[in-house]
């Protein structure tokens, strides 16, 4: 009875502070990246869904809330604006050959933005979901903080816009390899711009772990999907409300 | 690393206080990207006072890269855990995600691997 209440002490004390739980993460972490490299880089073991996986079952588990986790976890989230700057040095080690493909890459972006918010909308349209939940979806292919801004500025909801971008991203990494294969797309350039910009970072993690050109690609088009999808958004809206 | 460290961060800092001065819909780290790339471009040549600092943040930046899928975990539990604010709309909204995502990307590869093909032949031509 005793030892079981010094245990319980000893827990109280551990879940209360940020360590337990930046542990518990890169320990998930550890196990998806292995679990990853296992199957050979299949992407429908992908890293980020496993861990995340991990992590939500020990919380329901251990009855323990998200802020709690998120107080601890927030050190590891904190890294996402670092790591954001740093895609500037590989997109610089390959200027050459971005520069030399700067004309698809201009079409690209000018066609596939309109095509990507077309997409989502007409497709709620068709399961008949109400306006507020089609604001909420349409910036869901950029990174979430720039949804998340387009999806107040619209208005959307911005929290459920957090939720279905993740939800988009890890779709895009884990089934986007799938569908260009069907389609015998296979430019690496080509397949990581089209990971950028239909799945933001988490597709991104997934073109840099498979191919370095396609992560550059996929790191260039998060960059100007972000910016361009703030200023199509606006004028596109004017047009289908 | 610590240098690279606060270079990297300082960039970020310089683009978050941008943000906000100019009230862009652009997040901070997102500017803090341009505004190196730019550094990098423009200013960083091969001289020597500058390679050996070039190098440490190339280093660094291919580091932290490669643990980026880890840096979404933690947003990504929270996904999980409020997966019920959805509601009842939850799988109509898996769906428009799968179809939709899957149908932009392949979209957009294709459209960017024909004007490719159509360059590389063009130039051949020529």
């Amino acid at each position: 009875m005793l030892k079981e209440d010094k245990l319980y002490k000893i827990w109280v004390y551990l879940q209360a502070e940020p360590l337990f739980w930046i542990t518990l993460t890169l320990g998930a972490y550890l196990v998806g990246d292995y679990l990853y490299k296992k199957s050979k880089l299949n992407p429908l073991v992908n890293p980020v869904a496993i861990s995340i996986l991990i992590v939500s079952s020990a919380l329901l588990m251990l009855d323990v809330s998200y802020d709690r986790y998120f107080n601890g976890a927030k050190f590891i989230h904190f890294m996402l604006g670092p790591a954001t700057v740093a895609l500037a040095i590989p997109i610089y080690e390959k200027k050459n050959l971005i520069l030399k493909e700067i004309k698809p890459i201009i079409f690209s972006i000018f066609l596939g933005i309109p095509f990507a918010i077309l997409v989502t909308f007409y497709l709620a349209k068709f399961f008949n979901l109400n306006q507020d939940i089609i604001l909420t979806m349409i910036p869901r292919n950029v990174t979430a903080p720039i949804a998340m801004g387009i999806s107040e500025l619209i208005g959307g909801i911005p929290s459920l816009t957090a939720i279905i971008t993740i939800i988009t991203g890890i779709i895009g990494a884990s089934l986007g390899t799938f569908a260009l294969n069907i389609f015998k797309i296979k430019d690496m350039s080509a397949r990581g711009f089209g990971f950028g910009l239909a799945s933001h970072g988490i597709g991104t993690a997934r073109a840099m772990s498979k191919n370095k050109t396609a992560g550059v690609f996929a790191a260039l088009a998060m960059g100007l999907s972000g910016i361009a999808t703030s200023i199509f958004v606006l004028i596109i809206i004017k047009f289908i409300f | 690393m610590l240098r690279s460290l606060f270079i990297i961060f300082f960039f970020q800092l310089l683009g978050e206080a941008i943000q906000k001065f100019f009230e862009i819909n652009i997040p901070g780290p997102v500017i803090g990207l341009i505004l190196l790339l730019l550094v990098f471009i423009f200013f960083i040549k091969n001289a020597s006072p500058f390679r050996k600092i070039k190098k440490e943040i190339s280093e660094t930046s291919h580091q932290i890269i490669n643990y980026l899928s880890l840096l979404f975990v933690p947003i990504g539990v929270g996904v999980v855990m409020h997966i019920n604010y959805l509601g009842d709309n939850l799988f109509k909204i898996l769906a428009i995600i799968i179809i939709g995502t899957l149908s932009t990307l392949v979209f957009v590869a294709y459209v960017m691997e024909k004007i490719i093909n159509l360059e590389k032949n063009n130039a051949k031509r020529r």
